[in-house]
């Protein structure tokens, strides 16, 4: 690896000086599970290692008096997986955290950094995009707030300027009877990068009928994209067969991926659809108060009184 | 923490707390904590299998969870507290995870070994009781070409047996 | 040499099968041996669970220096100029090295047991001199005081190329006009060289009879094409190795390698210096299975430790180790088998591509000798082709060449048995080859335990059990597939001491990869009359030890073991006259069993007589050196259940059953071990590994993010069935077990995801996006 400088601010604000200090040659590190692999690979080459975990607002989780939570940009995923009041509000989020790459990787990943190294990959995008997630930037001119469903331009391209720092990201208070649900497509059980992936969130009136719903795909284009024809397909439904087939349908016609070393365009494709009937299917469940397993809690399949 | 000029190689002093033990070590930043740990430190338990995450082979503990140190850069791990697989058995005796990897033949070249056995021992941690699917799900991030893993599970859920009765 | 048989006292040398009513792992009878077939904690265990244990990469030594290698961008390309001075000049860099440096190697033949090859070649593959062959082939290595400068005076070597048209798939090699990787080298069809240049250097045949006038007593034929793409073995600790070169011309060697003498025997011809001239310490090794028998750093680090005055380590990261050690090669099967009504095969061929990748040489060999050896058939032909490609040379990958073939061969067979209307086991049993059938290349099999093995499967619990209630959108179906390797023999040397306390230090040169060292040690104690804890092996480097083969090739246990089993009956015989001193008789009315020697009335266990041996004339050592032609080959059966979802394409493995005549299990659990390793490597080379490689030859998933080996939740428990039907060519019965396990598991699982959706797979690896396709989804 090429020698590096590195710093460890205590506030915010000292982080952007010294983010701005080096325009582009300077990136903030949390977990570093994504940016100390393209460190060693050569893939970015950079002077300054800005180190945020010693800054509080990136390191906590606090839920507001309105019920938001906010989660600061470099908390690692097991953290917000522990926390009772995302495991109450947000399944779809929690679904997302407990597969990133294995639990040594959860020990130090971060949702901040999942949003920030904007991959058309990133497993946590899809989930906080359809919890309605706001991205907290701090910058040398002060604050913005960016919705995550916009915050990712391209491949590993980003609204954030080389001189801001995303603080942290705030999910809006959970609604009664609604719920979400992130599945991904992998072709081992674990440790694999998405080749399609879909989060959903609905909620429903007290007749169970969508009323609201939000679905995002995740590796099948340049970045996460969102749905609204599938969303269209479920309002105003209990989630019949009908209606997720014809959600499925618009995941398809949205979908708009590459065919690289993890899958085909067809393949993409085809699993969007797949991926996007199953997450509303389960968001659909979970709204209802049914127990719904995420990839991490679901066994692996057993035979049913076979050899054993 | 000492801000260091752009491309120079100046080291670091970092202060961290290893198996117990006060250590303090010269490091430059672009070396990793696995670095640190075995051609620094001299303590060439932890593995070095893939270099990007994928294998566990260099799991460590750091604050008290399961990280892999070849992700992790020495620097960081100033003021924190570390456990290698040098650190996991008692003075003069083994753990039960390791005795239990030695009756049930749960190893076969070993070099993936230390990197499995500080992974149980965070699980045993976390969950005293874990079935055969939480056991396997834990373990993903550890690979082992050489014995298919099952006698690996079974010297795990042996261990979570042992240390659950206290013996 | 001859070596006596020894039978099981109490009972005839037939088969032991173990029940395997209940589907778990057995526990085989320990009933007639104190030691063989006990599960002793392994000698180095403690060490290799605390991390203590020393492999090549944790070499330590004053002065160390850390290289690094530049490697070629490009698949295939002309060398024009190697500009070393900026490397030289950075600080901190300590030698730069290039082809300039080697000796010019002879182009002739080098045989390392399971390895080797040209010299020519292997040299050219360590340092290109004037063409690169591969993406990632070595242009030229570098010394310095830390790795990270050493990638950095890398980056400032400048290499002028003209590249080459690449020719990256085997199919592309092999047609008309392609462009041709080593225009020099003539091709040798059957025995002659022909003149013809093409990227086939090698075409080979072995045949019975006339298969293709036989196929016309076939009522049922079936003929497909298969193909598999390039896998690695996948061993976890990469790839690595530490030289000194002294000052007075002596060159130590430490690395991770599955033979110390092959490293010093290549080495030393690479190197162009006498092996006097080398010693070779192996480290414990991080994984092996055929891919660390040749040579990739250790002329570097020695070419560099000569120019620098220091000790240099190299270890290769592992983007390197995919793209520049010797992967598993790719291949291409056409079979065509014919059978009678009445289930009986009566015409098979086998036309095996292989590729051997930039240099000649790959497993067609070996393939060809497996393919059919599990079958009784009078007409049989098997054509073995190697094509060179612009990839990494291929290497051995545990029973090379077999699994790929039997991925072809047991799907035929499995359809045949389909279309006949017979279940698969049966069929198979009905042809099965045994002792007296002859192979198709002439010899006749000797005592074997093939039908043993698939007795043994057919009575399994899992044959039996329900498939169970698929999961919404899926598809459940059972496999089965059925294996053969040769093993091999080589020479091993062994030496055990005699210490005063009643134990003894045994010396083996057999680097232990899987807990070989302990089924050495209980070989030794068993005929020592001694308990596996009293014996101290120890793997030792090459000036320590007499010439010991590769571990590899499924041999260690068996003919290490025969080295030990004679040492171990020297040092009884020397002990034996000690005591008659003793005793004052004669040496002849000694006896010696179970731990004790009698003389008429007298009576010394062997602890006790070793007090006496300083006083009787001093050290005890005996030494067993052999080169055993009695290796016995080995079947392995597979039964395995699938889940696939056939929205998504994606397999689970269910259960798992795999069954293998393994002779005699020294060490059960170490038996056990490898039979599901196998499997485990075999799942991955079915489901998910493969060398994604573009046109280019440029390697796309060279991390183990995406060159994806099974994880644990990937895999189900491994059920294991040990077969013990003992090979008359060693006193226990001992067969090698490493290899056979790898053959069918492949077969096995296309054969269950075709009972599952009916859909035959012809191509590895069967992923999602194959299963997909193959179901007409996409």
């Amino acid at each position: 690896m090429d020698n590096v400088e590195y710093v460890r601010p205590g506030s915010v604000s000292e982080a952007v000086a010294l983010l701005a200090e080096k325009p582009g040659k300077a990136r903030a590190l949390a977990g570093g599970t994504d940016l100390l692999v393209q460190l060693k690979s050569g893939r970015r080459q950079i002077d300054r290692v800005v180190d945020v975990k010693g800054i509080p607002d990136l390191t906590e989780i606090r839920v507001n008096a309105d019920g938001s939570v906010l989660i600061g940009a470099a908390v690692p995923c097991f953290k917000v997986y522990s926390h009772p009041a995302i495991i109450a509000g947000y399944p779809g989020v929690i679904d997302s955290v407990s597969i990133v790459g294995g639990i040594a990787i959860q020990g130090r990943a971060s949702l901040g950094g999942n949003l920030c190294n904007g991959a058309p990959s990133g497993d946590t995008i899809p989930s906080m995009a359809a919890a309605g997630a706001v991205a907290l930037i701090a910058g040398p001119s002060g604050s913005r707030e960016v919705p995550v469903a916009e915050f990712c331009t391209g491949p590993g391209q980003t609204v954030l300027h080389p001189d801001e720092l995303l603080v942290a990201i705030r999910l809006p208070a959970p609604r009664a009877h609604s719920a979400s649900h992130y599945l991904r497509f992998i072709p081992r059980n674990e440790m694999d990068i998405a080749v399609a992936g879909a989060g959903a969130w609905v909620a429903l009136d007290s007749h169970g009928v969508v009323t609201e719903a939000r679905v995002f795909l995740t590796s099948v284009a340049p970045t996460p994209i969102g749905v609204p024809d599938a969303v269209k397909a479920v309002v105003g439904t209990r989630g019949e067969e009908s209606a997720l087939d014809a959600a499925a349908a618009a995941a398809r016609a949205a979908a708009k991926p590459i065919t690289d070393m993890r899958g085909t365009i067809a393949q993409r494709v085809h699993l969007s659809g797949v991926m996007t009937k199953r997450a509303l299917a389960g968001a659909i469940a979970r709204a209802r108060g049914e127990h719904v397993p995420g990839a991490h809690e679901a066994h692996r399949v057993r035979t049913n009184g076979a050899a054993h | 923490m000492v801000a260091v000029d752009a491309h120079s190689a100046t080291k670091v002093v970092v202060e961290a707390t290893i198996n117990g033990q006060s250590v303090q070590f010269l490091a430059e930043p672009r070396q990793t904590l696995l670095e640190c740990l075995r051609d620094v430190l001299s303590m060439t338990g932890t593995k070095e299998g893939c270099s990007d995450g994928n294998c566990g082979a260099c799991n460590v503990v750091m604050d008290g969870r399961l990280v892999n140190s070849c992700l992790v850069l020495g620097v960081e791990a100033n003021g924190q507290s570390i456990t290698t697989i040098e650190g996991i058995a008692p003075v003069g005796g083994l753990h039960p995870l390791q005795t239990a990897f030695l009756e049930e033949a749960a190893l076969q070249c070993g070099i993936c070994t230390p990197g499995f056995i500080v992974s149980a021992s965070e699980l045993l941690k976390h969950n005293a009781h874990p079935s055969e699917d939480e056991v396997r799900f834990w373990l993903s991030g550890n690979l082992c070409r050489c014995t298919g893993y099952d006698k690996i599970v079974r010297a795990v859920m042996h261990a979570s047996d042992i240390m659950r009765v206290g013996h | 040499m001859t070596t006596t048989i020894d039978r099981p006292t109490g009972e005839n040398a037939a088969t032991r099968v173990i029940s395997a009513n209940d589907g778990a792992n057995i526990i085989i009878s320990h009933g007639d041996y104190n030691v063989v077939g006990t599960r002793p904690v392994r000698h180095d265990g403690v060490d290799k669970v605390t991390g203590r244990a020393t492999y090549g990469g944790d070499t330590r030594l004053n002065g160390l220096l850390f290289g690094k290698v530049l490697r070629s961008p490009h698949a295939h390309a002309r060398i024009v100029s190697i500009d070393t001075s900026k490397a030289r000049a950075l600080d901190g860099v300590h030698a730069v090295v290039t082809a300039a440096d080697l000796p010019t190697a002879e182009d002739r033949e080098i045989d390392l047991g399971e390895g080797g090859g040209n010299l020519k070649h292997m040299s050219d593959n360590i340092l290109a001199s004037d063409k690169v062959l591969y993406k990632g082939h070595a242009v030229a290595a570098v010394a310095a005081v830390n790795v990270h400068v050493a990638e950095a005076a890398c980056k400032l070597i400048e290499v002028v190329y003209e590249a080459l048209q690449a020719v990256v798939d085997l199919k592309d090699a092999i047609a008309p006009g392609a462009t041709l990787i080593h225009p020099e080298i003539t091709q040798k069809s059957l025995g002659k060289d022909t003149g013809i240049h093409s990227n086939i250097t090698k075409h080979a045949r072995h045949q019975l009879g006339d298969p293709d006038a036989a196929f016309a007593k076939a009522d049922v034929i079936v003929e497909r094409d298969f193909t598999t793409t390039m896998v690695h073995q996948g061993y976890i600790e990469p790839t690595n190795a530490t030289a000194m070169w002294n000052q007075d011309g002596k060159i130590t060697i430490w690395s991770s390698t599955q033979g110390a003498f092959a490293v010093r025997d290549s080495t030393a011809e690479i190197l162009g210096v006498p092996v006097s001239r080398i010693k070779a310490i192996p480290q414990e090794i991080g994984g092996g299975f055929g891919g660390k028998i040749n040579v990739y750093l250790e002329p570097l680090a020695a070419l560099l430790s000569r120019e620098s005055g220091r000790p240099v380590k190299l270890i290769m990261s592992r983007a390197e180790v995919f793209q520049a050690t010797g992967p598993a090669p790719g291949s291409w099967s056409k079979i065509k088998f014919g059978a009678t009504k009445a289930g009986h095969l009566v015409a098979m061929t086998a036309d095996l591509y292989m590729e051997s990748g930039a240099y000649p040489g790959s497993d067609t060999g070996a393939a060809m000798l497996c393919v059919f050896a599990p079958y009784k058939c009078d007409d049989m032909r098997v054509d073995g082709y190697d094509v060179l490609t612009n990839r990494p040379k291929t290497a051995a990958y545990r029973a090379p060449g077999a699994p790929q073939a039997a991925f072809a061969s047991e799907q035929v067979i499995d359809e045949l048995a389909e279309k006949l209307g017979m279940d698969p086991i049966e069929f198979r049993l009905l042809n099965a080859a045994h002792e007296g059938t002859r192979l198709v290349q002439g010899p006749l099999h000797k005592k074997v335990g093939g039908i043993e093995v698939l007795n043994a499967t057919k009575e399994h619990a899992h044959y039996r059990a329900p498939l169970g209630t698929p999961s919404p959108s899926t598809k459940r179906g059972r496999g089965v597939a059925y294996g053969y390797w040769f093993n091999i023999g080589l020479a091993s040397s062994v030496s055990i001491s005699v210490n005063g306390d009643g134990s003894v230090t045994l010396i083996e040169g057999s680097t232990d990869i899987g807990g070989s060292r302990a089924s050495i040690a209980m070989q030794a104690a068993e005929i020592l009359g001694v308990r596996a804890e009293d014996v101290r092996p120890s793997v030792v480097d090459t000036d320590s030890v007499g010439y010991t083969g590769v571990t590899g090739g499924s041999r260690t246990t068996f003919a290490t073991g025969l080295a030990a089993i004679e040492a171990a009956r020297s040092v009884v015989t020397q002990m034996k006259a000690r005591v008659a001193k003793v005793w004052s008789v004669a040496p002849d009315d000694v006896s010696y069993d179970h731990g004790s020697f009698h003389a008429g009335t007298h009576s010394m266990s062997f602890k006790e007589a070793a007090h006496h041996i300083e006083d009787t004339g001093g050290p005890i050592t005996g030494t067993g050196n052999v080169d055993p032609q009695g290796h016995g080959g080995a079947f392995a059966s597979i039964i395995v259940d699938v889940e696939v979802d056939v929205e998504t394409g994606k397999t689970q493995i269910l259960e798992w059953t795999i069954v293998q005549d393994a002779g005699k299990a020294i060490h059960p659990s170490y038996v056990e071990g490898q039979l599901q390793g196998a499997s485990a490597q075999g799942i991955g080379w079915a489901l998910s590994e493969e060398y994604f490689m573009n046109s280019k030859g440029e390697m796309a998933n060279t991390s183990l993010l995406d060159y994806r080996l099974p994880t644990a939740f990937d895999v189900p428990m491994i059920n294991t069935v040990i077969v013990e039907v003992p090979n008359p060519g060693h006193p226990f019965g001992v067969r090698g077990v490493g290899e056979a396990s790898i053959v069918p598991p492949m077969a096995a699982v296309a054969n269950a995801i075709h009972n599952a959706i009916g859909v035959r797979m012809h191509a590895l690896p069967m992923n999602p996006g194959a299963v997909l396709h193959a179901l007409g989804v996409i």
